[in-house]
């Protein structure tokens, strides 16, 4: 094994850990830092696949910007009813076990036992700052720019259903 | 580092550009007159509106071009699903105003945010790029998850949003994943490249494309509404203010039937693979829908179960292309589209009649006494619901009747078959809905109050000039889209990989 995939295996279980904190804890700020663990970790996997642009908005934006957003609305909400557990166990959690893991065996048994799995390698200068900013303003302009309507959707459609009644 | 800045052919762009354009000057008028009537508004998105059909109608004739570094593609089929969606859109707004005042949620809002949403029905449409299909998707899908949630002192509404939100957001994580997967196999997120890419392959490469198709079509089938990825639609349906309910209907179905064809015809190399699922998805999408409606108590819902239906008919003309492109056209489907749209919007924009305060009334016996209200409505009511049945002359008969025979041509017999008995099974839902608009008020629990308003009516006939003329227009919607199907398929020339644009 070398190093490469040591590190990588490391940063996935971190990563995995992160994700499963955050559905497996009841305590809404906790289960917020565990996705800021997951968020980070994420951004160094990018990182190691030679993508350091992607890396740096990962946690740029989500680990930071979209975290403290996060975390101010779990605070804000949280005098307003504690997290109620339910009394028995949803009868539901068995199927979606059921299902999440027949998916899981799915992709293994179709796509990753055939094709095998290996370790992705970066290309050299493929997400660098200066590469990601050429293709988006010369290959992918367009969806870039189709992208702005998309956020003046976000912004009035959000502004609509808050708004008070008219 | 080098590179080359795309040459741009705006016209191809100019129709999404002034739908666009449209919305953002409507919500400045919003914002500048808030809390005033929504006539000019209305007025505004209108007559944008038809400049767009009428540009739209000018490109018809054009030939197939890209632009963009192969981000846009206009092509007849393009052009025709453009139109479809634009003229929905103008109707759906023509009845609009009467049923927000009616239910007392009048946003000035409403507009701009639909017609965002059909800006990015038209993205779809006009892409064979699968980035550029998602980013359409979700302007579409964002738009219409605020709009179902419009009406907020519903308790329906607002579950009608958060549920088609949570359930949309899933299908475009199946999407993307499946997206993911076939740009790993193929190194490329436009259509042709990835057809290219998956002629070739042998035994060992072949799962990742297959299983990349898989999730796509599960993420395209949520938005058609096919079974088993279809359980939201009834809800959303019933749930969302009628108008909305009568533009996703419309909008969202035509715009999610444009993407699965190019997809479709991207993955033919695998037919094999996906061809006996969607066949049997599709009598599923049939028979369910269908049988369903029947037991529903209520107009809305009906008429969503109804939408399922439909959208297994047309699965159906997409399946028989993509058996056998030589000897059926993609015209079948469009053709379908124009006339399913008309239908649809028309019944909704009638069964709006039904709203009476902040309530949307939409169970069977609202609908009684509508014939003492509005009786040209009504009329009107019956040629949509016959349309829908496949009662000639009206445009769901040759509709339907083209497709049974693409399917008989291709030796899809089983599928006809299904279809025919559908159609049979259909007719007893829509003429419950039909009697129930005639039965007189006696004994209503809240009859039809409402007086319909000239927007609706010029609405309600545009609808049922489509129902009717559209028939006339068959042969040459099957003439036009033999040429742009042709352009579906792979063009010959440059393979645009990413990865050796970079590395270049």
């Amino acid at each position: 094994m070398s190093a490469s995939e040591i590190g990588f295996l490391a940063l996935a279980l971190l990563a995995v850990i992160g994700a499963a904190g955050v559905v497996l804890i009841d305590n809404p700020v906790r289960s917020a830092l565990c996705l800021v663990l997951n968020f980070f970790v994420l951004g160094f996997i990018y990182f190691t696949l030679g993508a350091p642009m992607i890396g740096i908005t990962q946690i740029m934006v989500y680990a930071g910007a979209i975290m403290v957003l996060f975390l101010f609305v779990i605070m804000m909400l949280k005098r307003q009813g504690a997290m109620a557990k339910p009394d028995k166990p949803d009868s539901r959690l068995g199927l979606a076990v059921v299902l999440g893991l027949a998916l899981a065996v799915t992709v293994y048994a179709t796509v990753i036992a055939p094709q095998g799995v290996t370790l992705p390698l970066g290309i050299k200068d493929y997400g660098t700052p200066q590469a990601v900013g050429v293709s988006l303003f010369t290959n992918f302009v367009w969806p870039f720019e189709v992208v702005s309507v998309l956020l003046l959707v976000g912004i009035v459609g959000s502004i609509m259903l808050a708004k008070r009644r008219i | 580092m080098n590179y080359t800045i795309p040459t741009v052919d705006w016209s191809l762009v100019l129709p999404f550009a002034l739908v666009a354009l449209t919305g953002i000057v409507a919500l400045i008028i919003e914002t500048a007159h808030p809390k005033r009537d929504n006539g000019l508004i209305i007025g505004v998105s209108l007559t944008g509106l038809a400049a767009t059909f009428v540009l739209l109608l000018t490109q018809l004739v054009l030939p197939p071009a890209r632009t963009f570094g192969n981000m846009v593609l206009r092509d007849q089929f393009s052009v025709l699903l453009q139109l479809i969606c634009v003229a929905a859109t103008a109707v759906c707004f023509m009845f609009s105003d009467g049923y927000l005042r009616e239910k007392k949620i009048a946003f000035g809002e409403f507009y701009p945010l639909t017609l965002w949403a059909l800006s990015g029905a038209m993205v779809m449409v006009s892409t064979d790029n699968l980035l550029m299909l998602f980013v359409g998707l979700e302007i579409l899908s964002i738009a219409l998850y605020c709009l179902a949630g419009m009406s907020r002192s519903e308790a329906r509404s607002e579950e009608s949003a958060l549920k088609y939100f949570l359930l949309g957001a899933f299908a475009s994580a199946f999407l993307l994943y499946g997206i993911a997967f076939l740009f790993g196999a193929s190194g490329s997120m436009s259509l042709p490249d990835i057809q290219k890419a998956v002629t070739g392959l042998t035994r060992d490469t072949l799962p990742m494309p297959v299983f990349g198709v898989m999730l796509v079509l599960v993420g395209l089938g949520f938005k058609a509404s096919l079974v088993p990825f279809h359980q939201w639609t009834p809800d959303v349906y019933q749930g969302a203010p009628t108008n909305v309910t009568a533009f996703m209907a419309a909008v969202s179905k035509v715009a999610a039937f444009g993407a699965l064809a190019r997809v479709l015809v991207a993955a033919a190399p695998l037919h094999q693979y996906w061809f006996e699922a969607l066949y049997w998805i599709a009598i599923a999408t049939m028979c369910i829908g269908n049988l369903v409606a029947l037991v529903q108590k209520d107009v809305k819902r009906a008429l969503g179960y109804s939408s399922i239906a439909h959208a297994g008919y047309l699965l159906v003309a997409l399946l028989a292309y993509t058996r056998d492109p030589d000897k059926v056209s993609l015209g079948t489907t469009v053709f379908y589209l124009i006339g399913y749209a008309a239908m649809t919007v028309g019944a909704f924009a009638v069964v709006s009649l039904a709203a009476k305060g902040d309530r949307d009334g939409s169970r069977y016996q609202d609908l009684h006494g509508l014939y003492r209200r509005a009786p040209f409505a009504t009329v009107m009511l019956v040629l949509f619901l016959s349309s829908l049945i496949g009662i000639p002359p009206t445009v769901g008969f040759f509709g339907k009747q083209l497709i049974f025979l693409d399917a008989l041509r291709t030796g899809l017999v089983p599928l006809a078959i299904v279809l025919a008995v559908n159609s049979a099974v259909s007719a007893y839902y829509y003429l419950q809905i039909m009697v129930a608009a005639f039965v007189s008020e006696e004994g209503a629990a809240r009859p039809v109050s409402r007086k319909p308003g000239a927007g609706m009516t010029i609405g309600v006939c545009v609808c049922a000039a489509g129902v009717i003329f559209a028939s006339l227009l068959g042969g040459y919607v099957q003439e036009t889209t033999r040429t742009a199907a042709l352009q579906a398929k792979p063009v010959p020339g440059r393979v645009q990989n990413q990865m050796e644009v970079i590395n270049r």
